[in-house]
């Protein structure tokens, strides 16, 4: 127990100690980083063990159910929306606009049941409508050739404009039966589910699968695979629609949850969350290496940092700066421990 | 004499030129292999030796001139009507993906899937599939699951060889394969063009402006030069030391001119 928990305090450390400090480290260090980089979600899972401890220690109601489902409400839907974040990293470009897509699908959905359509074709639509703006974000940037940064802050815009001008800036509230509602997200365990089905089955699409491996192919090098053959253009595209579908998706099972549509939910803060647990969980920003699973883990430890420091009191503002310093932290590890695999292994 | 030899032709170029506006690439090219024969496509920077490539690879199309592929005229549309041909290129840049595994980088664009539509990866048959070519190649690597990152120069370049040759290939181009390479690592790739040419079936173009690494390995050596073959001869009838004469007097013509203009 005490050698696990040197090995935890070690990477913090190394940082400042510079690479040789690295080298000399003791075997069993070694043995558990090297897990920790075969397998990139074992690091995060620790990471979010020992925060599950140290909250439950500081508050026993921290593992209490009710606590629990505030937990996944945190978590499940920029669990969701951080998946297709992941297939858009690997690919090798971002997603700005996915918030915003997040906040206009549940009101595409209200607007096509207002229509007479039945609720579950309603989020067909919706999906639709989010799928369409993934499609405008890979056509404008694979053919047009603009940066996918400067494509989604574009419709990052857009979409945002769009959202409060069909809505006329008023929340509104979704209906459906009662049954609908609750697998639709209102129940903590529906959501809790969605969020864990969509990460396995994306996980295996992502590694065991041509769209998988064409994605990877893809983002890790660009010029190679369109050599051999990968339709590149189609790849990137396609990973932009699912994020964006993605994306409503979430916006969707939220608002049945919540109860009501509001334009202004979601947008910047849960797209910027989303990308954080990708990139805590694992994927890298330069494309070509990615994992759901360390997604749907990294958003469950910023819902676990959350969720603690409001129960310990901490305040909103505070919590964002420790939000900051824990993604720095996490990316000084993460770059470390890949220099130190480059030059331990190569 | 012409009827023995066209059993055994497999390319031939005659009079390609290929113009990119006002800038000529290629004058007038006239080449030829055979199956089983090793060509080593020599040439300084610039000499029109990528272009060359490009052309055979169907990737540019020539402005004038005719291609005949076993004996007969082709136009080659597309590069994959080229390697429909049996037409496979191997690029400096290798085509590897670094973040996949050896195995999946062989099988990249033609991977073997189960589940129609679903398109899952059938890992082992790739696996093992990758086990038998590398071994029949006498590529030697570690193991075939790791990530073609992890591997050396000359472990990559053979493994985008044998990705080309399990293609069933029938004409395979190296550009530059020795390039940035030690001696040792070169010997590694040198050795598996070695085999290919003992099976006898396959020609080989060798794209190189080292060519004192890829003699050995090549029947013949054509030279080009101003976008023109000027020099063709087998290796056994000409030496490392005729071929640099020849460089080094193209070297000194080049500072003349530059010199007198």
């Amino acid at each position: 127990m005490s050698q696990s928990l040197d090995t935890r305090s070690s990477p913090g450390a190394t940082p400042g100690e510079g690479p040789d400090a690295t080298r000399q480290a003791s075997p069993a260090w070694r043995r558990l980083a090297r897990l920790a980089l075969r397998q990139r979600e074992v690091s995060i899972f620790l990471a979010g063990v020992l925060l599950v401890l140290y909250f439950q220690f500081s508050n026993s109601a921290f593992l209490s159910t009710d606590n629990l489902a505030n937990l996944v409400q945190f978590s499940a839907t920029t669990a969701i929306i951080a998946a297709g974040e992941v297939f858009v990293l690997v690919s090798g470009e971002l997603d700005l606009s996915v918030g915003m897509v997040y906040a206009l699908t549940p009101f595409v959905m209200f607007f096509a049941a207002g229509a007479g359509l039945p609720v579950g074709l309603a989020v067909i639509v919706g999906l639709l409508a989010a799928g369409a703006v993934g499609l405008v974000n890979g056509v404008v940037t694979t053919v047009l050739g603009l940066p996918a940064f400067v494509t989604t802050l574009g419709t990052l815009f857009l979409v945002n404009g769009l959202t409060l001008t069909i809505s006329g800036g008023f929340p509104v509230q979704p209906t459906a039966s009662g049954t609908f509602t609750s697998l639709f997200g209102a129940s903590p365990l529906a959501e809790l589910g969605w969020a864990v089905l969509l990460a396995l089955v994306l996980q295996f699409v992502l590694n065991k699968t041509r769209w998988g491996l064409h994605t990877i192919g893809t983002g890790g090098n660009p010029v190679g695979a369109a050599e051999v053959g990968i339709k590149v253009r189609l790849i990137k595209t396609g990973n932009f629609v699912l994020c964006a579908a993605l994306g409503g998706f979430a916006g969707v099972l939220d608002a049945f949850r919540i109860g009501s549509i509001d334009p202004l939910a979601g947008g910047n803060d849960i797209m910027f969350a989303a990308m954080a647990a990708a990139v805590i969980g694992g994927t890298l920003l330069t494309g070509g290496s990615g994992t759901v699973i360390g997604a749907l883990l990294g958003a469950a430890v910023l819902g676990i940092l959350k969720d603690g420091f409001t129960l310990l009191g901490v305040s909103a503002y505070t919590f964002d700066m420790i939000l900051g310093a824990a993604i720095l932290v996490t990316m000084a590890i993460n770059v470390r421990l890949s220099i130190w695999r480059d030059q331990g292994e190569g | 004499m012409a009827d023995a030899s066209t059993g055994r032709e497999l390319l031939r170029a005659e009079h390609i030129a290929k113009n990119y506006g006002q800038v000529t690439a290629l004058t007038d090219i006239n080449l030829r292999i055979d199956r089983g024969e090793v060509l080593g496509l020599l040439g300084d920077n610039g000499a029109g030796k990528s272009t060359l490539m490009k052309i055979f690879t169907g990737f540019v199309k020539p402005s004038s001139g005719q291609l005949h592929f076993d004996g007969k005229p082709v136009e080659l549309s597309s590069v994959s009507h080229a390697r429909s041909l049996g037409i496979e290129a191997v690029y400096q840049d290798l085509a590897l993906i670094n973040e996949l595994n050896v195995y999946r980088n062989m099988f990249l664009q033609r991977e073997p899937v189960k589940g129609r539509f679903l398109g899952i990866l059938d890992d082992k048959k790739m696996r093992a599939a990758a086990i038998e070519q590398l071994d029949r190649m006498g590529v030697r690597i570690p193991s075939v699951d790791v990530p073609v990152a992890k591997l050396s120069g000359g472990q990559r370049q053979g493994i985008a060889v044998a990705r080309s040759v399990y293609q069933k290939a029938r004409l395979l181009l190296l550009d530059e394969p020795t390039a940035a390479m030690g001696a040792k690592e070169s010997a590694l790739i040198l050795d598996v063009i070695q085999r290919l040419k003992d099976e006898g079936e396959m020609g080989i173009i060798i794209i190189a402006h080292n060519y004192a690494q890829i003699f050995d390995v090549c029947d013949r050596v054509n030279l080009v030069e101003g976008g023109r073959i000027v020099f063709d001869k087998k290796t056994s009838e000409t030496s490392v030391e005729e071929l640099t004469d020849m460089v080094v007097r193209e070297y000194r013509e080049a500072r003349r001119s530059v010199q007198a203009g």
